[in-house]
């Protein structure tokens, strides 16, 4: 037998063996004590997502068939707006988590509301950049590479918007039940989501644009 | 046999591409769909008399206790493998007939779905939901904890399961599934070459039970990194429960890639995008390598719990300790990593260069060291033990023996030129049956035999266990050892006439071997019946009918809804041995209020709506896809404004329940 | 068909014992008392290659046996010694960890894999199927006079077509091949994925449209056997099956005759063929001169089609199959690679897709559009003129140089397969050969 502080020799009384055995006072788990690692589990599996959408952009990017290429349609000015609109709704929301940290409730969904509104704005240079393209004929059924841009950029754009539309949902929860330990960890877990888009993105913005520009 | 191209090119805004011709002629089809409609309606009729349906909803459909998820998990998987089989027993008639220019029964369009079918199935819907929910059922049990971390998620990823199994059922009666081979290929999975429904219900089917796979995985990591009774540090894990974290951190490491690799597949078919398309820049070999990142580790996932199953019922019936603990658990590990490194194996053949080819092959190899090191830990346990034949422990040896022939060829088929001659050949068909039927089903009967009696409190019938064991095992080596022979004289998978007459004996062999497996499946099903209708002979008051050796067996059988009324604590290894060589008695006072999870429906109704979200794009049916879609969000957010999700059960309900235990033991004489 | 008649090689095997001899005594002992009476062609086959791959598998079994069998055997006896009833047997229900046994079952696979992995290594290396073989049998390597006979590989719907450029001939279904002398084959698929395997002969490799394969090989003895697709293809993948012979020097030559006298009248193959699928058999007479519209016509699906011969050939039919330009008004694939190397062509580009498109719209409309083709090909036919000539691309040829010293599975002359030619020439001449476009062969 490995190493143990009880065993058969022991000698302790029923009362005693049960204590050593048994959590006879219940230490009672933390509420959603799990949540975290979940979502952060989870997260990883999306950013496996994208490193198969990186991946096929690393293959196809350069099948262009004889059609356009990044520096025939991107254009960078356009991205640097887009990105620095997404990088400013993760500050914001940095505000919105610091302000929840003090339980400050009102000022918390007005951080939120300004995060929407710099993801809003991101998701809206990014349809009408796609516009823009497809209006021009540069649709992703034109090439490997467009069909692998559209992919990634757009399975990113997808995300913000499932973003936007957790972060309505709680602003609403939080003006109905206030800053309550349930809400704080969805916010939580928003936080981590949101700032994980940005990561992405920065990927995106490097790996994309500005490698397919320079 | 010459088929008449038909032209399912119509499409109608309210019903998409679905219409008459939808319904499959085909009179084996037609006598199939009449069969189930009326068994369906019989136990509709019957749930309905005997007012069954609150019950089930209550009680099952709307739980969220891993106990009845893994059971419902279990029997998803049984009625699965009847589907799955019967399409075997299906290609092994085909294949007895069609010789001497008989075009046998089947015609291509008939045939190349059921081999699609089957693959698919057995994977995704018989193996996968008998893995998950015997890993639902027993690792909360093992780790002495109430439930799962995310109640609600483990009743949505069951539904999300099952979804994608109706779908699959569907594409029987409605429209056709895929005739690509069960991992869909493009070229011939493009929109070019398979226009109409099947391979769609092949992605929706694949993606909406991906998605329940992935999110059981998320949980179940949580459930044992976070949820372990304190003392249970993780080299005091039972072997199981570390098996199954490997396999759930390979779930959720692998699955996202299929989901990445369906939605391309996806996007290629509605949207015309081209990422594996010949034209246009596109790259079908990116399909391949991608879904082989998914695939292989696919194949551990199936295995590596089996292989826990293996090692706790081994240790238990020989009365052992396991030989080697620390070394099973590296072993573990080291396959968990090295499955990532070996996909290219399954694709020497298309044109890689000899020292990819050869790190493929030798990476592939080395797999088989740990995988072998774990076959000697199972033999040192039985080394010096007082092994105890009951029929887990019969599944257990018959395993031994029979993965082991399964492994070698495997490694043989690691060698590339040997490869060259072998791949897609019988030989290959014989050697994965080999290690899915020889490890994960014996696993599957081995851990049904022994959790049985825990699940429902009686034992399982042996006498229709034997009949079902002795018909099972040599059943397998006739219905497979003919496709060794098979494969070595160059016959290819896949086939649906042959033209060499010397071939028709093997195949005849085969069919044999498949009507004794047939067998063995029926003698199984009466067991079940035979047990559950004399369960009172069968009876364990005990909890422990096994002498075991894991927390589980410490809690009564059936357990009650909260497993444990004070959370155990962990001093060693084989904790509830240890419990009874220290001669530790349950407290029986002093009972406090226990926190529990509330069922819930939207878990059933969100995986109803995916069901329909996936039958709607699987028709063009864009009004109805449109409605699941926003149905689908909308009822997920207002499921998230509820948040009375929970309860306490209150300290007299528990201090009866286990009054009603106490008195159980003492009747017992325990 | 006598075997006095092969060149360079006489049939059977030679009767010196060599270790893969014995071995494979060995292994037909232990193995193969189970498969006497039966025609195991994968371990006796009567090509060389098909044959050190044959070996390789008697060689890796045997390996492996050394090891799983003390298992089986002790699962058995400890299953049976150590039953509840034998209480005789000692037991131990606390012994659970020896570092020695522990050492042992780590170590003893471990060795058997190294062992595996070295053979693994090394005979992947020589077999290869892009290498250029070395050796006609154990005994006789290849010398420089020999020519390889080139043969191109097109896997249609659900049928093959080969090519021998050399001869300027081409069959259907029908694969006939010098006996003793080296074979190169070229590979391609018309629209999904095939596998070229003739089991008689050497190992099988991948038919991928928009891909070259390679694949090389000899015939040992005169046989007839069979070839087939084993990768599933479709609803006629069934019947995909083609006769092959091999024959010696003389029938061959004569065999190249015949197909250019009976190739030369074509005939209705709708009635030659049982049951043709998908009405795809064309109705127009098959034979003559393939050329690239005849070609359009036998891509068409059909099934259980008869051998069929073609006295001529249209040259660089198949490198247009690669490229996938065989199609008039279709840019090739090669010529597409070497725009998009250079940047693409602009937005300029963009609307002109009809001349890419190559399967989008499938077997099916295939049929209706070859047969009646539409205004916007023709309208783009122009453009596609102005833009490249519509001449399939060279490939780049990726075949590995079979090493000088044949001593085999030593592993030696492998270090710098590029290198090992067989002079001088060689290298100078893969070193100035600058590849034209892009290369299309897979070799991932």
């Amino acid at each position: 037998m490995t190493a143990t502080t009880i065993n058969a020799q022991s000698n302790l009384s029923p009362d005693q063996l049960r204590a050593a055995f048994y959590e006879l006072e219940e230490h009672h788990h933390p509420e959603g004590g799990s949540t975290m690692l979940g979502f952060w589990i989870y997260l990883m599996s999306d950013c496996l997502i994208f490193a198969m959408l990186f991946a096929a952009y690393g293959v196809l990017g350069g099948n262009l068939a004889a059609g356009p290429g990044p520096k025939d349609l991107f254009d960078l000015k356009l991205i640097a707006l887009n990105t620095a609109m997404l990088l400013f709704s993760s500050i914001t929301y940095g505000f919105a988590m610091l302000a929840m940290e003090k339980n400050d409730r009102a000022r918390t969904q007005l951080w939120l509301l300004v995060t929407a509104a710099f993801g809003a704005a991101f998701l809206f240079i990014e349809l009408y950049e796609f516009s823009h393209l497809i209006h021009e004929g540069a649709t992703p059924m034109r090439s490997g590479f467009l069909t692998a841009f559209f992919s990634l950029v757009g399975t990113h754009g997808l995300h913000v918007t499932f973003g936007l539309i957790w972060l309505f949902t709680l602003v609403i929860q939080i003006s109905k039940k206030g800053l309550i330990p349930a809400n704080k960890r969805r916010l939580m877990c928003l936080s981590l989501f949101w700032h994980f888009l940005d990561v992405i993105w920065i990927g995106v913005f490097t790996f994309v644009y500005l490698m397919g520009m320079l | 046999m010459a088929i008449e191209a038909v032209d399912h090119s119509h499409w109608s805004p309210l019903l998409g591409r679905l219409w008459l011709d939808a319904i499959p002629q085909d009179p084996i089809v037609l006598a199939t769909f009449v069969a189930v409609a009326l068994g369906g309606v019989a136990l509709v009729a019957a749930l309905t008399y005997f007012k069954l349906w609150g019950y089930l909803w209550k009680e099952w459909f709307t739980s969220v206790d891993h106990k009845k998820i893994g059971i419902m998990y279990m029997i998803l998987g049984l009625i699965m493998l009847l589907r799955g089989f019967a399409d075997a027993v299906m290609m092994r008639i085909q294949q007895a007939m069609a010789f001497n220019g008989s075009e046998g029964y089947l015609n291509a369009h008939h045939f190349d779905q059921i081999f699609t079918a089957h693959g698919v199935i057995m994977i995704f819907f018989v193996a996968m939901p008998f893995v998950t929910g015997l890993m639902n059922y027993v690792v909360p049990l093992q780790i002495g904890a109430r439930d799962v971390s995310f109640p609600f998620l483990n009743n949505f990823s069951f539904w999300m399961t099952t979804a994608g199994a109706v779908l699959v059922m569907m594409s029987l009666f409605i429209g056709e599934f895929a005739q690509t081979g069960w991992l869909a290929y493009p070229p011939l999975s493009n929109l070019a070459y398979s226009p109409w429904v099947g391979v769609d219900y092949y992605i929706w089917a694949l993606q909406i039970a991906g998605v329940g796979t992935l999110l059981s995985g998320v949980n179940l990591i949580c459930t044992i990194v976070k949820m372990r009774a304190p003392g249970m540090t993780l080299m005091r894990m039972p072997v199981f429960t570390w098996t199954s974290l490997c396999t759930n951190i390979l779930i959720v490491a692998a699955f996202p890639v299929l989901t990445a690799v369906m939605t391309m597949l996806t996007m290629d078919r509605y949207l015309g995008f081209n990422f594996f398309s010949n034209d246009f820049g596109g790259s079908p070999m990116m399909y391949v390598n991608l879904i082989w990142i998914w695939g292989h580790p696919e194949v551990y996932i199936l295995i590596l719990p089996l292989f826990g199953v293996f090692s706790e019922v081994t240790s238990t019936f020989s009365g052992k300790r396991l030989f080697g603990y620390s070394s099973m658990v590296y072993a573990t590990l080291v396959i968990t990593i090295l499955s990532y490194l070996v996909w290219l194996h399954h694709f020497f053949t298309m044109g890689s260069g000899a020292s990819v080819n050869s790190f493929f092959g030798i990476t592939t190899m080395v797999i088989s060291i740990p995988t072998g090191a774990k076959l000697f830990n199972w033999l040192f346990t039985m080394y010096r033990g007082r092994i105890r034949y009951e029929l887990p422990m019969m599944w257990t040896v018959a395993f031994m023996l029979t993965f082991t022939v399964g492994g070698m060829t495997g490694v043989l088929l690691a060698v590339p030129p040997a490869d060259f001659v072998l791949h897609n050949s019988l030989f290959l068909i014989a050697h994965f049956h080999n290690v899915i039927i020889g490890g994960v089903l014996f696993g599957l009967f081995a851990a049904i035999n022994f959790w049985w009696p825990k699940a429902f409190g009686f034992k399982l019938n042996q006498f229709w266990g034997k009949v079902s064991f002795w018909l099972w095992v040599p059943g397998f080596w006739f219905a497979f050892m003919p496709l060794y022979i098979l494969g070595l004289m160059g016959v290819t998978r896949r086939m649906r006439v042959f033209d060499d007459p010397s071939l028709q004996i093997w195949f005849l062999i085969a069919g044999f071997g498949a009507a004794m497996i047939a067998g063995g499946i029926g003698a199984m099903l009466i067991q079940f019946a035979v047990s559950i209708w004399k369960r009172d002979e069968l009876r364990d008051e005990t909890g422990d009918p096994w002498n075991g050796r894991t927390l589980e067996w410490s809690t009564s059988s059936p357990p009650p809804e909260y497993n444990f009324a004070f959370t155990p604590i962990i001093q060693d290894l084989d904790a509830y041995d240890d419990m009874k060589r220290c001669g530790v008695t349950r407290p029986v006072q002093g009972f406090l209020p226990i926190h529990m999870p509330k069922g819930t429906g939207t878990g059933i109704i969100l995986a109803g709506l995916s069901t329909v979200l996936g039958f709607a794009m699987i028709w063009y049916i864009w009004w109805l896809a449109a409605v699941a879609f926003l149905g689908i969000i909308g009822y997920a957010i207002f499921h998230t404004f509820n948040y009375d999700r929970d309860y306490y059960i209150p300290a007299e309900t528990v201090a009866e329940t286990e009054a009603a235990r106490t008195r159980q033991l003492e009747a017992a004489g325990a | 068909m006598h075997p006095s008649e092969s060149r360079l090689s006489p049939p059977g095997r030679p009767l010196a014992p060599r270790p893969t001899r014995i071995l494979r005594l060995l292994g037909a002992a232990g193995l193969a008392t189970l498969l006497t009476g039966c025609n195991t062609l994968v371990l006796n086959p009567s090509g060389d290659v098909a044959r050190q791959q044959g070996d390789l598998v008697v060689v890796a079994t045997l390996l492996m046996l050394l090891i799983v069998v003390p298992v089986m055997l002790a699962v058995v006896i400890f299953a049976w010694r150590y039953r509840a009833s034998n209480k005789d047997a000692p037991y131990e229900p606390d012994w659970d960890h020896s570092t020695q046994l522990e050492l042992l079952i780590w170590a003893a696979p471990l060795l058997i894999i190294i062992c595996l992995g070295a053979v693994t290594w090394t005979s992947t290396h020589l077999l290869d199927p892009y290498r250029a073989i070395g050796r006609i049998d154990q005994d006789t390597k290849i010398t420089r006079d020999m020519t390889p006979l080139e043969v191109e590989v097109v896997a249609l719907d659900w049928k093959w077509l080969f090519i021998y450029p050399e001869q300027g001939i081409a069959t259907v279904n029908e694969l006939v091949v010098p006996t003793g002398r080296p074979l190169n084959f070229r590979i391609t698929a018309s629209s999904v994925m095939n596998s070229f395997y003739v089991p008689a002969m050497a190992g099988q490799i991948y038919a991928m449209p928009g891909m070259e394969t390679r694949l090389h090989a000899v015939m040992n003895e005169n046989v007839e056997s069979f070839g087939l697709s084993a990768n599933y293809s479709g609803a006629g993948f069934s019947n995909m099956r083609f006769k092959m012979r091999a024959v010696s020097d003389a029938d061959f030559g004569k065999w190249v005759g015949e197909v250019k006298t009976t190739g030369a009248t074509p005939q209705q193959v709708a009635q030659l063929s049982e049951m043709p699928l998908h009405n795809g058999v064309s109705p127009r007479p098959m034979g003559g001169n393939l050329d690239r519209a005849a070609y359009l016509e036998l891509e068409k699906p059909s099934e259980k089609v008869p051998a069929i011969r073609f006295a001529t050939v249209e040259p660089k039919l198949f490198d247009a199959v690669v490229d996938m330009c065989v199609e008039p008004g279709k840019m090739c694939m090669s010529e597409m690679m070497a725009i998009d190397a250079r940047g693409g062509l602009g937005k300029a580009g963009i609307r002109n897709v009809q001349m890419l498109a190559y399967d989008k719209t499938g077997r099916q409309a295939t049929l209706a559009s070859t047969g009646n083709p539409n205004e916007a090909v023709r309208r783009e036919l122009a453009w596609v003129r102005a833009l490249c000539e519509q001449m399939p691309g060279q490939v780049r040829d990726s075949t590995v140089k079979a090493p000088d010293d044949l001593r085999s599975l030593s592993g030696a002359g492998i270090a710098a397969p590029q290198s090992i030619g067989f002079g001088k020439e060689d290298a100078a001449a893969v070193s100035s050969a600058k590849p034209a476009h892009v290369s299309l062969i897979s070799r991932n």
